[in-house]
């Protein structure tokens, strides 16, 4: 009992996970995927994470784990779009303001970058994540989290000047 | 809201609450096959969590809907007028076979009535094995629920209560008519 116990990966309460991490899981959704959608990808990012929670293989980094599941519900908003087109620019932008930075204009920049990178640009700039924790979210090497980064700024900063 | 979603799919496999009472804030849980946790406020409520995702499943979550039964049970037993909880068990945490027997016959002295320590541990099986029996009643994961408080030493001293002294008083001047006064704290 006691070694069936110690082998055993000691997950914290499913409720500890939410309390401490729906917040910025919201953020990074209203800021990826816009306002309207955000709720419904909010939901599914957590009942797939409650569904896959007891089978996880390690406690460690739970919080870059959320933020990859989260990143797969963006993308599938996103290439939900991509098949029937939503006039996203129509969506009320004040909303988005919920990215924290009060500048829609600028998170309305994020959301168009390519899927890596704008997932990199808000979980290293709105979520303070560190690099490594980045590639885990993004399934990548922590180096390529690090070009995400740059060439999404890079992007940003050339449609910053342009306008 | 994601609580009803994950409750439709069954992915509560641990819901908990809340409840406000004389004897301070209990924290209540309960798996699908009924309550399983009842704790005082003495012990911090994030360790019970945390035992409960170790030892039953780590999905765990705060679902007050699944103990709205429980819950206005209490409240009923502490306004005096429930003498019997009439919700379904689940006895995974209640340990061996000998300390669930010593449980089982303890929810089976009524309201308003006592038992000794050796008078369980007799009615368990084992007239010899007090000691053991005041273990397994101090482990009870279900007090109030399942009424440990109702068991003293031989002679009348109240003996040990998980909830502390003043609740066990409480409850037992509460089951015997005598108006309690609300335990300090």
């Amino acid at each position: 009992m006691a070694s069936a116990r110690s082998t055993r990966v000691n997950l914290p309460p499913f409720q500890q996970l939410l309390d401490r991490h729906a917040g910025e899981v919201y953020r990074f959704l209203a800021a990826s995927v816009g306002p309207v959608d955000a709720e419904d990808a909010f939901q599914e990012t957590f009942l797939s994470a409650l569904r896959a929670y007891p089978s996880l293989r390690h406690s460690s980094n739970l919080r870059a784990w959320v933020f990859q599941i989260a990143h797969r519900k963006a993308l599938d908003v996103h290439r939900a779009r991509g098949r029937s087109p939503v006039p996203v620019e129509t969506v009320p932008e004040q909303a988005v303001a919920a990215g924290g930075a009060g500048e829609p204009a600028l998170w309305r920049a994020v959301r168009r970058l390519p899927d890596k990178q704008r997932t990199a640009v808000f979980l290293r700039f709105a979520a303070d994540l560190d690099y490594a924790q980045i590639g885990q979210a993004l399934e990548c090497s922590e180096p390529a989290a690090r070009q995400n980064v740059r060439a999404g700024l890079a992007t940003i900063r050339k449609g910053w000047a342009r306008a | 809201m994601l609580i009803d979603r994950a409750e439709a799919e069954g992915l509560v496999d641990v819901a908990y609450a809340e409840a406000d009472t004389p004897v301070g804030r209990l924290l209540v849980a309960a798996t699908p096959r009924g309550l399983v946790r009842v704790s005082f406020h003495g012990e911090a409520h994030e360790a019970v969590l945390g035992e409960l995702a170790e030892r039953l499943s780590p999905r765990v979550l705060e679902a007050p809907a699944r103990l709205d039964v429980v819950r206005r049970e209490l409240e009923e037993y502490f306004e005096g007028g429930r003498r019997e909880f009439d919700v379904p068990l689940d006895v995974s945490l209640m340990g061996s076979s000998f300390r669930r027997r010593v449980l089982e016959r303890t929810a089976k002295i009524p309201y308003g009535a006592t038992a000794s320590y050796r008078e369980v541990a007799s009615a368990a099986g084992n007239e010899r094995a007090v000691r053991a029996a005041g273990t397994a009643l101090g482990a009870n994961p279900i007090p109030i629920v399942v009424p440990c408080h109702r068991v003293l030493r031989t002679g009348g001293a109240l003996g040990g209560y998980g909830g502390g002294l003043e609740a066990k008083r409480f409850l037992l001047d509460l089951e015997a008519g005598r108006s309690p006064l609300a335990p300090a704290g």
